[in-house]
């Protein structure tokens, strides 16, 4: 018994349950669900669909979660996601040789290295100047729409090239190529951050920065990291979004990115106060929402009615996760009301 | 003998891990001043939330006037006549006065808050208490121990029949004590019940009648406090024979001796800031023990500060070993060895949401930089030697340091820095807040690192424990220096004379 309520506490239990349960649901209604069938040497089914379109918020999740963790928000990936799939796609574009791997490969270097720049102007304003994040980073989502605009001239610019085609929609070993680079993201982010001491420390800044500063941590040199680590996953889901389209978009690519994202982090587990983190269960967060997308057209919702439902299932999982509900859950103290951060036997 | 207004009867509680509570009763009489003893994680805090509604009990019952008391949130305890002042306090630095007293309790017209009565009510209050402070200045336009009486103002507005005084007085200069013990016995021939909590031990025979001695958790006993002897009430708090502080008395006194101030370690040469502290000059050995000495806001923090690089000076010149430095950030001072200790414990020390083990290694880590990690293995040894070194309870590196008592936590802290090896290591109130048991492992670590070479500055507003760790002892009056001088039959009273005037009597 005791081992199910500290099965239960824990913070990835609700989103797996979420997860396991859409699953659940879709297997239900469409029995043929979890098959898996090898088509050309590539997998085809729902389960890899769902891999595959749930790349770039994975991506963009991976990025925010860091953020986040550091007490931050960045509400321009969306933005840095339109401004990457444009500058790669105008590049293409604008070659004489658009189907070269030299041409993509230089184009994606570019988006890249810009992602780069944009990234450490976020990172200058919260960590130099002291900016609020959601502050700093809406100057750019709002501004990064236009930067987008500039660069493709409004237009909305289409590319036939076949290498570029493989980011977002191509096999590598029978697996989605996006799926694969998101695999790498994560696991750099994770040995990065579990293996070397920057997990500890963005966890330090964010719970208590001045301590931090006290005990000697860089924390400015840290915020910025984060800041240019969520703007190069923006960048790279950006690039996904338009090879798997074909096309860039600046109005619309990563549209509302941002919040998925959020979302996900969210669900993960991982506080938007910032402190501890996890990016396994931001990897859940985002499997969920995409989860939720498919499952819309599986169980045949309504085309009118799919936002409601799919806000019905966040409202659940963010329910089940409120202090006042666990507390609810487990009837235990301490009572969520006075959150009273002091010692508990002083 | 009247009846017992509260009657708590064992009463558990259980945190994930520790037993915060075994069967514990505890009861107050009405015009009575009740003191509750015990060291750090003895469950003083934990008792006194079962009572405010802020944890549940697992176990046991409570009563208040005879009637079974069920609380559900602290909103409850106080609609049922509890009141509690916290010991840091929990008020709003940016409403006015007022506004802080009479917070959801303001009186209304129409509807709408009445502001010309909630001033006026709150001016009643203050007035009460013979405090002359404006209620329509911010809060934290005032000082901390003006906040605290904010904050029993607000306490004794409500009908209170049991006012609860976590730790009033631990940033409360003695006039300031004195003002809040008259207003305790005002209060008190009104027939409130009060309990105190203090780790002052003459505070707490100057104003308690009844004491309940509590002990990791368990009750030890209940006790007029005409009835027992300090000695005794210390022997029953920590449960063994402190001869500790004897042993360092001695030893402090032939350490004495000692004259190797020739070569400071660290010299300060008209070091400054506008605004906070006026330049002064310190200089300190190695393996001396410099204390500092002065009232709150008497520079004491600040010049810390400045050594450490937690503020940069403005003005004047530090050198470590003859060399100039520039301390600019405690990035660099620890690059050079200072560690500082904050006097803010919660908001400048410790880490709540990570684990002993990490705020333990945390600046060691931020000084090897992120990419070099100290290995787990070595981590844990790290954690082990120092829980160990320093009896940090509970004794396990992964529980989060937010759950442990602030004690423990100030162990954990200073385990932080001594795990940097500093050559200077500034500590600045470590003792404040915790108790005797506690109070004395640190007093002694202090010496014995002295003894191995280290220097350390010592801030306390305790002028005993300074003059007892000390070598020298600067003291601090009005954002200056007003005295340096070595600690050779000085005197309490000498040093008091010192701060009170700025002259030596």
């Amino acid at each position: 018994m005791n081992r199910v309520i500290s099965l239960t506490r824990s913070r990835l239990f609700w989103p797996i349950v979420t997860l396991v349960a859409l699953l659940v649901l879709n297997v239900a209604v469409a029995p043929g669900f979890f098959s898996i069938r090898i088509q050309d040497g590539h997998l085809f089914g729902s389960v890899i669909d769902i891999l595959r379109n749930g790349a770039p918020t994975i991506l963009v999740a991976l990025g925010m979660t860091l953020v986040i963790a550091t007490r931050g928000i960045d509400l321009s990936v969306g933005a840095v996601v339109a401004i990457s799939g444009a500058l790669a796609c105008t590049i293409i574009a604008d070659s004489p040789e658009p189907g070269s791997v030299g041409t993509v490969l230089s184009a994606v270097a570019v988006s890249i290295v810009f992602s780069l720049v944009l990234g450490s102007w976020n990172g200058f304003l919260v960590s130099v100047l002291g900016i609020q994040p959601i502050i700093a980073t809406l100057i750019l989502m709002t501004a990064g729409r236009g930067i987008a605009m500039l660069i493709t001239e409004g237009q909305i610019i289409t590319v036939s090239s076949a290498p570029y085609k493989v980011i977002g929609a191509g096999y590598w070993f029978g697996l989605p190529v996006s799926i694969i680079i998101a695999a790498v993201m994560f696991a750099i982010a994770a040995v990065l951050t579990r293996k070397t001491a920057l997990g500890l420390l963005i966890e330090s800044v964010g719970i208590n920065p001045e301590a931090s500063r006290l005990a000697g941590i860089r924390s400015r040199g840290i915020i910025w990291t984060v800041y240019v680590f969520s703007a190069v996953c923006a960048a790279i889901a950006g690039l996904m979004i338009s090879s798997n389209v074909t096309a860039a978009d600046a109005n619309s690519a990563g549209l509302y990115i941002e919040m998925d994202a959020i979302l996900a982090v969210v669900i993960g587990g991982t506080s938007l106060a910032g402190g501890r983190y996890s990016l396994l269960g931001t990897l859940i967060g985002a499997f969920v929402i995409q989860t939720l997308t498919t499952t819309v057209y599986t169980v045949g919702i309504p085309a009118e009615i799919t936002l409601v439902f799919k806000a019905l299932v966040v409202i659940a999982v963010c329910l089940l996760q409120s202090p006042v509900v666990q507390a609810r859950l487990h009837r235990k103290k301490p009572a969520p009301v006075a959150a009273q951060p002091t010692g508990v036997a002083a | 003998m009247t009846t017992p207004i509260v009657e708590m009867t064992e009463i558990s509680i259980t945190f994930p891990g520790v037993k915060a509570l075994d069967s514990v009763s505890f009861r107050m009489f009405p015009g009575e001043v009740h003191s509750l003893m015990g060291e750090n994680g003895a469950g003083k805090s934990t008792l006194i939330k079962a009572l405010t509604g802020v944890y549940g009990i697992d176990s046991g019952t409570m009563t208040l006037d005879g009637e079974v008391l069920v609380i559900n949130g602290p909103a409850q305890a106080q609609a049922a006549g509890i009141s509690t002042v916290y010991q840091e306090v929990n008020l709003l630095p940016n409403l006015s006065v007022a506004e802080n007293i009479m917070l959801g309790r303001e009186p209304r017209r129409f509807g709408v808050i009445d502001w010309r009565a909630t001033r006026k009510r709150a001016a009643e209050l203050l007035e009460r208490l013979h405090l002359d402070v404006d209620p329509a200045s911010q809060l934290n336009s005032h000082s901390l121990a003006v906040q605290q009486l904010v904050a029993i103002a607000r306490a004794t507005d409500v009908q209170a029949k049991v006012l609860i005084l976590d730790e009033p007085t631990s940033s409360l200069d003695a006039d300031e004590v004195a003002e809040l013990f008259r207003v305790i016995r005002g209060l008190k021939q009104d027939g409130v019940a009060i309990l105190f909590v203090s780790h002052f031990l003459d505070q707490v025979y100057e104003i308690s009648d009844r004491l309940t001695v509590l002990r990791n958790g368990a009750l030890v006993g209940e006790y007029l406090t005409t009835d027992i002897l300090r000695i005794e009430l210390v022997h029953k708090m920590i449960g063994k024979e402190i001869a500790a502080l004897d042993d360092l008395e001695a030893k402090s006194r032939t350490g004495l001796v000692e004259e190797n101030a020739e070569k400071p370690y660290l010299e300060a040469v008209g070091v400054g800031r506008k605004g906070s502290v006026e330049p002064f000059d310190l200089s300190i050995a190695e393996g001396e023990v410099v204390g500092l000495a002065g009232l709150l806001g008497s520079g004491r923090t600040e010049v810390a500060r400045l050594l450490t690089g937690a503020d940069y000076a403005d003005s004047g010149e530090i050198s470590i070993r003859g060399v100039r430095r520039k301390l600019r950030t405690p990035r660099i001072a620890l690059k050079e060895r200072i560690a500082y200790s904050s006097e803010d414990r919660k908001k400048e020390g410790i880490v709540e949401d990570l684990s002993v083990r990490d705020n333990i290694v945390l600046a060691l880590q931020a000084d090897r930089g992120w990419f070099r990690r100290i290995s787990r293995k070595r981590q844990d040894e790290l954690a082990q030697s120092y829980i160990q070194a320093l009896n940090i309870r509970p004794a396990n590196p992964d529980a989060l340091v937010g759950n442990l008592s602030g004690g423990n936590q100030q162990k954990v802290l200073l385990a932080r820095w001594l795990a940097v090896a500093p050559r200077l290591l500034i500590l600045d109130e470590p003792t404040r807040g915790i108790d005797v048991g506690a109070k004395a492992e640190i007093q002694k670590l202090v010496s014995n690192l002295a003894d191995e070479g280290m220097s350390v500055i010592f801030i306390s507003a305790e002028l005993e424990e300074v003059l007892r760790l000390s070598h020298r002892i600067a003291v601090m009056r009005d954002r200056r220096k007003v005295a340096d001088l070595p600690n050779e039959d000085i005197t309490v009273g000498q040093i008091m004379s010192l701060i009170a005037s700025g002259a030596e009597a």
